[in-house]
């Protein structure tokens, strides 16, 4: 098995990494095109705000790789929003892959969201063993809107997307990383897709 | 819907915990990884560590402890103590820390929660605040709260909420180490006055404690120490008390 975390830029990551070490697997940071077409599985992590986020996937050529990738690719928090059709931080265009924006919270909620929320409307394989209504790990301020992609729901203030799936491509707003026991489910699923 | 959240602290001296902790069998009560990961367990949202080391070894012996830390643990955790620095925060969450917590270094020079937060984004960046009442007016200390400021609490809040903070810390040097509550009504009006979650921290002696900062002091999560340190809240039994008063949590 190669794992490979697409490493653009700063931010933490070594979570994501040292969550898939207590799973038994050593995952390999990279942004050389040629190692990240050879993987099996690939993370796409989140770094900071989308705009300086996209232009650093433009630097590498990233952002015209990732959305012709093959092979099982979970996006994480920003990850999953960068691969969303745009979003409002920054007014930043996204790779497109899921067909649906990413939108702020309104000022009727506390931003960012920060803590736990439970994910519901399950319907992946990536959730299977999932209880419906588990507590998920989430810090953000930008929401993705339903779509037909939507695999997971959750509520606040508005009830939006937590994960969205389109073929290979899985996308989590939750850290699995930080969720705990069913957290590292999930990347265990992750990893048997 | 969002939960509470309840949050251990962990007073760090040179990559050891230092206060006393005697809650469940630990080998060894001092090593802040086994600790975490007890705490883990048994049910805590996220974790907190104090680092109060007086040296740059023992600063950097933290910085080691924060890796193993993300190692092993599976839940958030905040690291504070200290931090005045790009270049520190940058090491510590290059270690694996979810969020770092500035306290004085942000009341001497404000722009450090913005150039923090352009940088790596608010949702790391907590900034603590330690607040007394001064002739019935609450004014920010510096230093744990051994020098006072002309700084009002809340105008301080939201200049930091303004200035790209995700999260208030806010400790109550009148109520720590009380055990008589939590200062409710300053939370409550931080929370009002706010649209960035707010901590609740000093005064924890009791589950109603607990129940009452979130009920009337409208707080997002609540912090204490020795309560837990000691085994006398139990946090799994404090869960399920909250619960049991229709506040949320994860159990």
């Amino acid at each position: 098995m190669k794992l490979i975390i697409i490493n653009y830029g700063a931010g933490n990551i070594k979570s994501i990494q040292f969550a898939f070490k207590r799973l038994g697997v050593d995952a390999i940071l990279s942004n050389n095109s040629e190692e990240i077409i050879a993987a099996d599985k690939i993370i796409f992590p989140g770094v900071g705000e989308a705009s300086t986020a996209m232009d650093m996937l433009k630097e590498s050529g990233l952002d015209i790789l990732i959305p012709t990738l093959k092979q099982p690719v979970l996006g994480i928090c920003l990850g999953m929003q960068l691969l969303c059709k745009s979003t409002e931080e920054g007014n930043t265009k996204g790779l497109g892959v899921f067909d649906t924006d990413v939108k702020r919270f309104s000022n009727n909620v506390k931003v960012p969201q920060m803590g736990w929320n439970v994910i519901k409307d399950l319907k992946s394989d990536l959730f299977s063993g999932i209880k419906e209504g588990a507590y998920m790990y989430l810090v953000h301020s930008y929401y993705a809107e339903h779509c037909t992609q939507t695999i997971a729901k959750t509520d606040y203030g508005i009830n939006y997307a937590s994960a969205l799936q389109h073929d290979n491509f899985y996308g989590v707003q939750f850290h699995p990383e930080k969720s705990s026991i069913a957290g590292e489910k999930i990347l265990n699923n992750f990893l048997k897709l | 819907m969002l939960t509470k959240r309840i949050i251990p602290c962990l007073d760090i001296k040179n990559g050891r915990t230092v206060k006393g902790v005697n809650f469940i069998d630990l080998r060894d009560a001092g090593d802040p990884v086994e600790l975490a990961k007890q705490y883990a367990d048994i049910g805590a949202d996220e974790l907190v560590f104090l680092d109060i080391s007086a040296t740059l070894e023992g600063r950097a012996t933290t910085l080691d402890m924060v890796l193993h830390v993300a190692e092993q643990v599976n839940i958030p955790f905040t690291v504070g103590g200290g931090i005045s620095s790009i270049e520190h925060v940058n090491d510590l969450l290059k270690c694996g820390a979810d969020k770092v917590s500035i306290n004085s270094s942000a009341v001497k020079r404000p722009e450090l929660v913005n150039e923090l937060s352009n940088k790596f984004g608010s949702q790391c960046i907590v900034v603590a605040i330690d607040a007394k009442q001064i002739d019935g007016n609450w004014k920010v200390h510096l230093a744990g709260g051994s020098i006072p400021t002309d700084i009002d609490l809340f105008e301080w809040a939201k200049e930091v909420e303004q200035r790209g903070a995700g999260e208030i810390l806010f400790t109550s040097m009148d109520h720590d180490g009380t055990k008589n509550g939590f200062a409710n009504e300053a939370l409550a009006k931080l929370s009002s006055e706010l649209n960035i979650p707010i901590i609740a921290s000093g005064g924890a002696g009791n589950i109603q404690h607990f129940i009452d900062t979130f009920k009337e002091g409208k707080a997002d999560a609540a912090l204490a120490a020795s309560v837990f340190h000691f085994g006398e809240i139990p946090i799994p039994k404090l869960k399920k008390a909250l619960k049991n008063n229709n506040i949320e949590v994860r159990l």
